[in-house]
This record gives C-alpha cells, structure tokens and sequence, in this order.
C-alpha cells in the first residue's frame, strides 16, 4: 500500500516541480514574484482542452500547443508589464502587484468566456491501460506525468548547468547590470526566461487538468500557494531546489492524506513552510550564503 | 430623505466597507513602514473576528468588550509568533507569514466543534453602526499620525531605510518591529472584528491568501509614504467592482486591468505628494 501511495505522490510532486521550476526561474532571473503563474497554468489547461475538443488534436500536440500558448502569454506579461516596470526601477514589491492584477485579468477574462463550470477533457484521450510493476499498479497517465516530467527537468537542467546560455542566464541572476557590461544581451533572455517559465507552467496546467479531470478558472489559485511552498522549502530561485521541494511537498501531501487524514492536506504544504523559515531561513535546500536584497 | 434612506439601505454595507477596508490597509502600512513586508493581515481579520463573533454569540457580551478582545486576540498571537518570524527578512517574511495565515485557515477549518469548520459561523448580531466604524476609522488614523510622528515613527522609518544603520545608532529593532507587528495585527482584528458584527456570516475562506494579497494590494496601490495612501487604496478597490457593475462578467477583469495600469504608470501609488506638487507646478522633487 506504502509504495502505491509513493506512486501518487511521485507524479503529483513532478507536477508540482514543473510549476514551481517556471515560477523559481522568474524568480531567479527577473527578480519578481510572479503572482500570474497560476493564472498562466489555467490558461495552458484551457487551452489544452479547447484544442482537443475542437481542432481535435492528439494529446502531444495539446501539450505542445498549450506550451507555446502559455509561453507567448508569458512573453506579452513581460512586454506589456514587466518590462516597462524594470525599465522605471520600480520597487520590487510592485511588479508582484502587478501580476496581481494580470492574474485577476486572466481568471476573469477565462470565466468570461468559459464560464465558471467545471471542464473536462474528452474521454478516451488517455490510455486508460495500466501496467503492474513488481505489484504497483502505473497508470500510463502517471507514467507518462512522470517521464514528461522528468525529460523537462533534465532538459532544463542541463540547459542551464552546461550551456553558453545557462551561463548567460546564472550571470544575470547574480546581477543583471554585470551581465549586461559583458556583453549579455539581458533583455532578450528575460524574454526567453517568460517564454519557457511560462510555457512550463502551461504544461504543468494540462498535466494537472489530466490528473484531476476538472478544470475551473480558479483551479491556479491553489496551485499557486502551493508554487509558492515549494520555491520556498528549495530555496528561491534554486532550480534543483524547486524539483527536489516539488517533489518533497508531493510525498508529504499524499502521505498526510494517507496517515493523518485528508483533511489536512493542504494544512501541509504551509505548516511545513512555517516550520523551514524557522529553522532554516533560506530554505531546506537554498545555499546558505548571504546575498543583498 | 427618503433618497437618502434608499441610498443606505442599498450602499451602507458598501460604505461600512470602505471604512473597514481602510483599516485593513492601514494595518499592513504599518508594518509596511518599519520595511517589514508581514503578510498575515488576513489572518489577524480572522482571528480578531472569530474571537469576537464567539464571544458575542456563546457569552452575550457586550459590543465594547468583544472588540476588545478581537483586537486583543491577535495582539497576543503576533506577539507570540513575532519573535522567530521577524528575524526573517525580505520575501523570506512575507511568504512564513502568508503561510502562517493558511495554517490558520486550516486549524479553523478542523476546529468544527467550535467554529463551524468549513460552514462558518452564521448568525453573528449586526452590532456594528455605521458610527462605530467611522469612530474606529478616526481614532486609528489619530494614533497613526500621533505615532508617525513620534520617536517611534521616527524609529521605523529609520528601521525602513536600513536596519543594521538603525541598530549601531541604538535603535532596539527588533521591539520597534515587534510594535508595528502587535499593533497591525490589533488593528486587523478590529477590522475584522467590525467586519464580522456587520455581515451576519463569517467563513474561514474569507481570511485566506486571497484577502492577505488584496490588503497588500490596496496598501501599495493608495502608496505607502502616509496615512493618506492606503486610505485611498482601500476606498478605490472597494468601490471599483461596483463602479464597474456595467460590464457584468467581465467586470472584475476589467477592475485587473485597471490595477494594472495604475501600477505601471503611478509605481508610487497613487497618493505621491512629490508628483502632486510637481502637477500644480509647485516644484517638489522630480519623481
């Protein structure tokens, strides 16, 4: 029973490591916490399904689509409010406030047109087979969460640990100013960084409208504390830390539910979070240097 | 006066609002102005007005005597929970004390023997007058100002441009945080408190995340340099998605776009005496 549980809890944690990996990279490279992340997950599942249902696509291609779909959503965030807001040197609590209101703006905008009913994906989009490993029982839908799961953060990973552009990117997040006087060309990257936090946070968006077949225009709102959590418990703007505290929440959440009772599920995430800002300030796995903020 | 009369008994919740509104903002300005960014508002609203709701409902007490413990109450948990949160700085603050407020949600979700769980408590006396909140509203402000411009006031804004220059002046930062933080979260509960004698119901959904956020918002949108400020902010975001009924579903879009604009093109806030006075053309510095 104990390993089906570590079943769900992997695939739940990879999901969560998806949509906090896109929220600490803001983090990490704009600087800004980017309350709008759960409302671009919303809009990646939506899209996903609108796709399916009508131009019948197969499930890759909803993926593939509500990735570019998010991740052009993310670009015009940062061009149409980020930026201006880093051109003027605002104060950094108000970018947040900023993507307040686009949160507020999307939410309202999909309940708009959608509607505040609860969405599904068509049946039979999913494999419904599962396969019996050594006496767990996969589903190919937590098969397949787990692989996209982990072929993304690997991608990443090693994007940003082994290539020119990862360097450019680390360089930045240490300073931006330093960055550019060597010659990096810093806005374009904070263009790239939206695109693909944001894309992945669609990703995360359609894994999750899968997972739970409901989706609903505020069904980021929980992601989003949850988002928050994890970047938190891994440190901020650590993107080893995200996977590792994404994964981390998913067994906590799923073996509370399991041991305690479901009804302190979400009592988790933050009581675990309270507890780690106290005994370690910068996260369970933040490097413990000092830097100014 | 009979418009008059039909006007309150459509509005005067909506009026009673911004008044309580603007307790909440000024709560968090507090904070805000000794440069801690302390997320737990909501939370205090919630504790203050549960303490206050059980008191009036279980023990008939007086109204006088429930606010007073609704302010109490939190006063006593951020006193309690002050101390190892506010080593915390920056982000690392905002976000253990929005955790803390979600906890509390929860432990008020499960604690349905005594209050409601997710059901709410329902029923509270409407006590609260329009009178009291405007007599709350104005004694606040009157304490505010007297404060700002005390040495304390003086402390925090020192605290607020740098801690470590404040402490080597003998600066005790961590009593004059531990004050903002006792002080906003009674100014909360008593927000909370008025809140929950003038709706009749109150949820534990309602001091969640969402509400901890929309404080903020409305300190940050009205500006953060007076008391004027989140006054303002609290007024513009209670009226707006009345302002905005005209466009029926999309209203609250429309009330995200508008934050949004504000935000872009006044990053100050909207109550920035130095581009006030640079409009009238009476010099002030450039902003």
């Amino acid at each position: 029973m104990l390993e089906q549980q570590l079943i769900n809890a992997l695939s739940l944690g990879c999901v969560y490591a998806l949509f906090a990996l896109g929220f600490t990279l803001i983090f990490g490279v704009l600087g800004v916490i980017n309350l709008s992340h759960g409302a671009v997950f919303m809009v990646g599942a939506y899209g996903a399904v609108q796709a399916i249902t009508h131009l019948h696509l197969p499930l890759w291609a909803g993926l593939v689509f509500s990735f570019v779909l998010c991740g052009v959503l993310g670009l015009l965030i940062d061009f149409l409010v980020l930026r201006p807001l880093r051109k003027r040197n605002a104060p950094h609590l108000i970018p947040m406030i900023a993507s307040i209101g686009v949160a507020i703006v999307l939410n309202n905008a999909i309940q708009g047109i959608f509607g505040a009913e609860n969405l599904r994906f068509p049946s039979g989009i999913v494999s419904t087979d599962s396969m019996d490993l050594g006496g767990l029982h996969l589903t190919a839908l937590e098969l397949g969460i787990i692989l996209l799961s982990f072929v993304l953060m690997g991608v990443l990973m090693f994007a940003l640990k082994r290539t020119q552009l990862g360097r450019a990117l680390r360089a930045i997040a240490e300073s931006p100013k330093a960055a550019y006087l060597v010659g990096i060309n810093v806005e374009g990257l904070f263009f790239l960084v939206s695109f693909v936090a944001a894309g992945l946070g669609g990703v995360a968006g359609v894994l999750i409208g899968l997972y739970s077949n409901a989706l609903f225009p505020l069904m980021g709102q929980p992601m989003l504390h949850k988002g928050i959590a994890v970047i938190i418990l891994g440190g901020m703007g650590d993107i080893r830390g995200a996977m590792l505290g994404g994964l981390f929440l998913g067994f906590a959440e799923v073996l509370s539910v399991a041991y305690i009772g479901s009804n302190m599920r979400d009592a988790v995430a933050f009581g675990l979070l309270f507890l780690v800002l106290l005994v370690r300030p910068k996260g369970l796995f933040g490097t413990l240097q000092e830097r100014k903020v | 006066m009979t418009g008059f009369d039909n006007f309150w008994a459509v509005y005067s919740n909506l009026v009673l609002g911004l008044g309580i509104n603007s307790l909440l903002a000024l709560s968090i300005y507090l904070t805000l102005s000794c440069g801690m960014l302390a997320m737990a508002n909501a939370a205090f609203m919630g504790i203050g007005a549960y303490t206050a709701a059980l008191l009036t409902m279980n023990y008939d007490t007086p109204f006088i005597v429930s606010i007073a413990a609704g302010m109490v109450a939190p006063a006593i948990v951020a006193f309690v929970i002050g101390k190892p949160t506010l080593r915390l700085s920056g982000v690392y603050l905002a976000m253990a004390t929005l955790a803390f407020g979600e906890v509390v949600r929860i432990v008020v979700l499960n604690t349905e023997s005594i209050t409601g769980g997710a059901l709410g408590l329902n029923g509270i006396p409407q006590q609260t007058q329009w009178w009291h909140v405007l007599l709350a509203l104005v004694l606040v402000l009157l304490v505010l100002w007297r404060l700002r411009h005390s040495r304390i006031g003086r402390a925090f804004e020192s605290i607020k441009e740098d801690e470590t220059a404040s402490g080597l002046m003998g600066i005790d930062v961590g009593a004059h945080k531990m004050l903002a933080f006792v002080l906003g979260a009674a100014i909360a509960g008593l927000a909370g408190t008025l809140n929950a004698h003038l709706t009749f119901f109150i949820g534990p959904n309602e001091y969640g995340f969402d509400r901890g956020v929309d404080i903020l918002t409305m300190a940050i949108l009205g500006g953060i340099n007076g008391l004027t400020g989140p006054v303002l902010g609290g007024t513009i975001l209670t009226l707006l998605p009345e302002v905005l009924r005209g466009f029926a579903d999309f209203r609250l879009m429309i009330n995200g776009v508008i934050l949004v604009l504000i935000v872009l093109f006044l990053p100050k806030g909207l109550w920035d005496p130095a581009r006030i006075r640079n409009w009238f053309g009476k010099g002030g510095k450039q902003a």
